[in-house]
């Protein structure tokens, strides 16, 4: 369910390092909280995105809720098809429902993100709560 | 106990037995003993129902109303026909006593109802998507400009002289507390937007120009010209219109107004000394996400029968809070509603012949006019139901003089322009008969 | 049976008005308009009969609650009964045929209800200046606001910030954010209160105000009020009061006594006028000396003429609306409050608050009550105890539908999961409240037995559970020719 070779945030945001770049989408575990996606909202490419801030929102019917980026970066890809089908995002997380890629500023930036079993320990803690 | 209030002693005895205290005061001792009032506020006793329409009938017999004179005054509030349907059905009180539609299976009728008026919005004004309501024109037109600069972030917003000066002052007090935004206004020429200072005002950084069409004068502001100069350097184009006029006017949508907003009073609502009225507010799809207020969209059931939600809500205040597009909640939702049923009772031809009759009866009315000495054209651009009227004595007087005689005259514009002290703005609905029109020119005649 | 749309009852040649023919002479269309003016397509407006129109709107009618159908206790909203009397004075000529600009002198009647109603509901506040021109609540708020900038910025201090408690309604940080303040929320305690710690730590000179509601929207009322006043008071601060739950206070305290500076009223709520399906409603704000002279232009005065409008007020925020207010709807909760005079006020927030807890203990016995204690004018049930059985807050609403009540406020407060927000007011029997706690038991039951009959419903209206998530990716907000097929 958490991939072993992605690094993870505590706000449920995935990535995936490639060569300097980074490719970032939500959990699976976010997804479920989520319920059925309606909207998203992705920044453009050549837009910057700053560790911890908001780059974009994911709506369901009747909640919204803000993207973080794991990572700082401008943004080098931008994953268009979610804007006509958001439950990509539900059926394949880690795969097909991927939303930017940014080249990496500052590689230490990395080293905060946890890896799958330590996010896996987040996740039962927060389904405790 | 009043007549509102079902619960009987014996109820009440029985409910508090339940609840497990003795007195009614003992539920309230949450709140401090101190804070308490240990007396009876200092208010009016009670009326009966018949006391009470007594005095309140007394009341409105006070007031002159417009079943006793006959009215030229318009300015924003316009005495149009209301069809015995829209009172009729609007006074349904399924409808006026439900509220906002949040179980939608509950409320399909009204949200059907609602998803009709935004549809005959959008078939009238020619614009993609209308909201459910604002409160009223010139909220309206804040909320358009608060819109316009949540999209460009631009630092100016040019306004036309030539828009309502009370929307004027709602924008400025809108705007002075909500955005950094300076307004710029643009002076008018012959009675409509100069397009030559427009074009010295406006740059890249504006936001957004705003005009009204017909304009406050009534006259018919250069729509197309404008929007090139708009949208040259690529500001949105908002304009406020009269609904009625576009049964004969080209509607916004045809001239690439970005956004466009409206007082729908005329659509069936009564005057009532100003409110409440109806906030008309359209725009491009492409503003869909940033649109204040609520929306109705369509859907089915599980069984695939057609029925109707609030959708978008994600940018209300409700869920989105302080990032909400708009902080309205409670709107107009049941003037839309007479808006609808006035819209599908004139229907295709019968708001055209509307917008023709105040067309027609107002240049029958303004050439008589002009005809007496002593008055003539302020302006002579091209108008629609209302026109202003240069007169050699002072408008308070001929105003008082009509009164006497049960005419309600024209909007002072020196009340709202200094330059044009001597000028009355006329406004001729299809309300208004030739004799009745006959009958001001005949008195215009004996001041004069 | 569906209705269809009016644009699909629409054949050519059929027309629902006649309209006089031409009294004046009929000139030429482009002699008198430039042809680039005139309109080039059809209005694309239904063609249809009178009696189509009727039988469309009073079908349309009938697929609809309303206080006077059904019972709905919607939380927060005080869906009271609407007195016809008033739907009849407000009706009169000589109110609604009055023009906004027509000399004052001929508008003597209207103008008084006005003033009077300014002062009663300054003696129910105790404020000391009312404005009736916000449209309505949220209106009030952002008016509210506007003049505590206005003020600040006159007393040359620097204050951006607004407090706003978790359990508020979403038009307080909406509000706030909209004239520029930055919003920073407080939390409740463990009794759904005010936390005085958070409080303090979050006040400083930086903050404008609190936007506080109460009773607060679990329906309870602040106890420690006057230490949330002080705490303001003390670094500057103004206390605003979100009236929209005042039906629990009339005659019982004044809002004046509590320390509060600012306050909307919701003359929709409390004062009886109806909710038309959404509004209009009337959004009210009175203030405490210091901030009158911010109030929006016009004010209502009165002298030895008569009385008038006074736009002569060189501090006021100037004007929020076109006109003067929602006069309709004023006029209908003066002539409630005259109705009920000073004898009958403290016994509508009596009965409000009796029906509210009476209620509040028999379902209480059945369903989670996360903040047990005495309630005012409403409490919240939640659905989130351990025999729900994946029926949520939603599943009760909808099938409340199909025993002919209008569900109450679900999901609200955020404070609390699965929120069912009930407030019953005092214009309902005990019958009706027994009855609507049968339906509660009833469901209580299905959950055990059957709980797919829940998650299903509605199962005996026009229409069953309606596909949100389809109208929010489709996102047709429109009827269009083209699927016409006509």
């Amino acid at each position: 369910m958490y991939p072993e070779d992605l690094k993870y945030s505590e706000t449920h945001e995935w990535v995936r390092i490639d060569k300097g770049f980074a490719t970032v989408g939500i959990t699976d575990f976010a997804t479920k909280k989520l319920t059925d996606l309606v909207y998203v909202e992705l920044p453009s490419i050549g837009k910057r995105v700053t560790k911890g801030a908001s780059f974009g929102v994911v709506e369901s019917v009747k909640a919204v809720s803000d993207l973080y980026s794991p990572v700082s970066g401008i943004v080098v890809k931008v994953n268009e098809k979610l804007s006509k089908e958001p439950e990509i995002i539900t059926q394949d997380p880690y795969g097909k429902g991927w939303m930017i890629k940014v080249k990496i500023e500052d590689q230490t930036e990395l080293d905060t993100l946890m890896d799958s079993e330590e996010y896996k320990e987040l996740v039962k803690k927060e389904k405790k709560e | 106990m009043t007549s509102y209030i079902p619960n009987t002693e014996e109820d009440q005895k029985e409910m508090l037995k339940e609840i497990g205290v003795k007195f009614i005061e003992e539920l309230f001792n949450s709140i401090p003993q101190n804070l308490r009032l240990k007396t009876d506020l200092n208010l009016p006793s009670s009326l009966s129902e018949m006391e009470l329409v007594n005095e309140l009938k007394g009341l409105s017999g006070k007031n002159a109303n417009l079943d006793e004179y006959v009215s030229f005054l318009g300015a924003g509030s316009y005495d149009h026909f209301i069809p015995a349907l829209v009172d009729h059905l609007s006074d349904r009180s399924e409808f006026y006593t439900s509220y906002t539609p949040y179980q939608a299976e509950a409320s399909q009728g009204f949200l059907q109802a609602t998803y009709e008026y935004q549809s005959l919005i959008c078939q009238l004004f020619r614009m993609d998507i209308c909201n459910a309501s604002l409160y009223e024109g010139a909220t309206a037109l804040a909320e358009a400009v608060i819109l316009a600069h949540s999209v460009n972030h631009g630092t100016k917003v040019l306004v036309a002289k030539t828009l309502h000066p009370e929307y004027r002052q709602v924008l400025t007090t809108y705007i002075k507390k909500t955005l950094d935004l300076s307004i710029i206004e643009i002076d008018y020429e012959n009675g409509v937007t100069d397009l030559t200072k427009l074009e010295e005002k406006i740059s890249k950084d504006a936001s957004c120009v705003v005009i009204q069409n017909p304009n406050f004068f009534g006259c018919l502001e250069k729509v197309n010209e404008i929007e090139e100069i708009t949208h040259q350097v690529g500001s949105l184009y908002i304009v406020s219109v009269d609904p009625i006029s576009l049964g004969l006017l080209i509607p916004p949508g045809d001239y690439n107004a970005d956004i466009a907003v409206g007082e729908g009073q005329a659509l069936g609502c009564k005057l009532n000394f100003g409110g409440p009225y109806l906030g008309i507010f359209t725009s491009k799809r492409k503003f869909l996400r940033k649109m204040p207020g609520r929306m109705v969209g369509e859907t089915t059931d599980k069984k695939g029968r057609r029925g109707f939600v609030l959708t978008l809500q994600t940018r209300e205040q409700h869920i989105r809070r302080e990032r909400a597009t708009s902080n309205i909640c409670t709107n107009q939702a049941l003037n839309a509603l007479r808006a609808a049923i006035y819209l599908s009772t004139l229907g295709e031809e019968g708001l055209a012949q509307v917008a023709n009759l105040c067309l027609q009866k107002s240049h029958y009315a303004a050439k008589r006019i002009y005809q007496i000495p002593g008055f003539e054209p302020t302006f002579t651009s091209p108008f629609f139901k209302e026109f202003a009227v240069r007169c050699s004595i002072s408008p308070h007087k001929i105003n008082k003089l009509l009164w006497n005689n049960k005419i309600l005259g024209g909007f002072d514009l020196g009340r709202s322009y200094p330059e044009l002290e001597n000028s009355l703005l006329f406004s001729v609905t299809e309300k208004r008969t030739r004799e009745e029109i006959d009958k001001l020119t005949l008195l215009l005649g004996d001041i004069a | 049976m569906r209705e269809p749309l009016i644009f699909e009852k629409s054949r050519r040649g059929r027309r629902g008005c006649s309209l006089p023919e031409y009294d004046v002479d009929e000139e030429n269309l482009e002699k008198l308009i430039p042809k680039k003016y005139l309109r080039q397509s059809g209005l694309g407006l239904p063609q249809v009969s009178e009696p189509d129109v009727v039988r469309h709107f009073v079908r349309l009618s009938q697929q609809n609650m309303g206080v006077d159908t059904n019972f709905y206790p919607l939380g927060s909203c005080t869906m009271k009964y609407n007195p016809k009397v008033n739907e009849g004075i407000a009706n009169l000529p000589g109110f609604t045929r009055v023009h906004p600009y027509q000399p004052q002198v001929g508008v003597q009647g209207t103008l008084r209800v006005l003033y009077e109603m300014e002062k009663l509901l300054c003696e129910i506040s105790g404020m000391d200046s009312v404005s009736l021109q916000p449209a309505a609540g949220a209106h009030g708020e952002l008016t509210s606001l506007m003049m505590i900038k206005a003020y600040y910025e006159d007393k040359k201090e620097h204050r951006d910030t607004v407090l706003v408690p978790d359990s508020a309604h979403g038009t307080n940080p909406s509000s706030s954010h909209l004239c520029g303040f930055r919003v920073i929320e407080v939390k409740s305690n463990k009794d759904g209160e005010i936390d005085l710690n958070d409080l303090m730590g979050k006040m400083s000179k930086r903050v404008a105000a609190l936007m506080l509601t109460l009773p607060n929207t679990l329906g309870l009322f602040e106890r420690n009020i006057l230490e949330v006043s002080k705490i303001i008071h003390d670094k500057g601060g103004f206390l605003y009061l979100d009236g929209a739950n005042l039906n629990a206070l009339l005659g019982i305290v004044k809002p004046s006594d509590l320390g509060i500076d600012i306050m909307h009223f919701n003359l929709h709520k409390t004062f009886s006028t109806p909710h038309g399906g959404g509004g209009p409603g009337s959004g009210p704000v009175g203030v405490k000396g210091r901030l009158a002279v911010y109030l929006p232009v016009p004010t209502i005065k009165k002298d030895k003429k008569g009385y008038y409008l006074n736009y002569g007020r060189a501090k006021s925020i100037g004007k929020v609306r076109s006109f003067y207010g929602n006069i309709e709807v004023i006029i209908k909760a003066y002539c409630y409050l005259r109705s009920l005079g000073k004898e009958g006020l403290k016994k509508i927030s009596h009965n409000a608050v009796l029906n509210a807890n009476y209620l509040m203990k028999r379902l209480k016995k059945y369903f989670y009550l996360p903040y047990n204690q005495p309630c005012m004018h409403e409490f919240v049930l939640s659905a989130v105890d351990g025999k729900m059985k994946d029926v949520r807050a939603l599943d009760i609403a909808k099938r409340l539908l199909d025993f002919g009540f209008h569900p109450p406020t679900i999901y609200f407060p955020l404070i609390v999961k699965e929120a069912l927000m009930i407030e019953p007011t005092e214009t309902e029997s005990k019958e009706t409240l027994d009855a609507f706690v049968s339906s509660m038991i009833q469901i209580r039951k299905e959950i055990k037995e059957d709980p797919s009959v829940i998650r299903q419903a509605p199962h005996n209206l026009s229409i069953g559970r309606l596909d949100e998530v389809k109208a929010a990716k489709e996102l047709k907000l429109r009827w269009e020719e083209k699927e016409s097929g006509d």
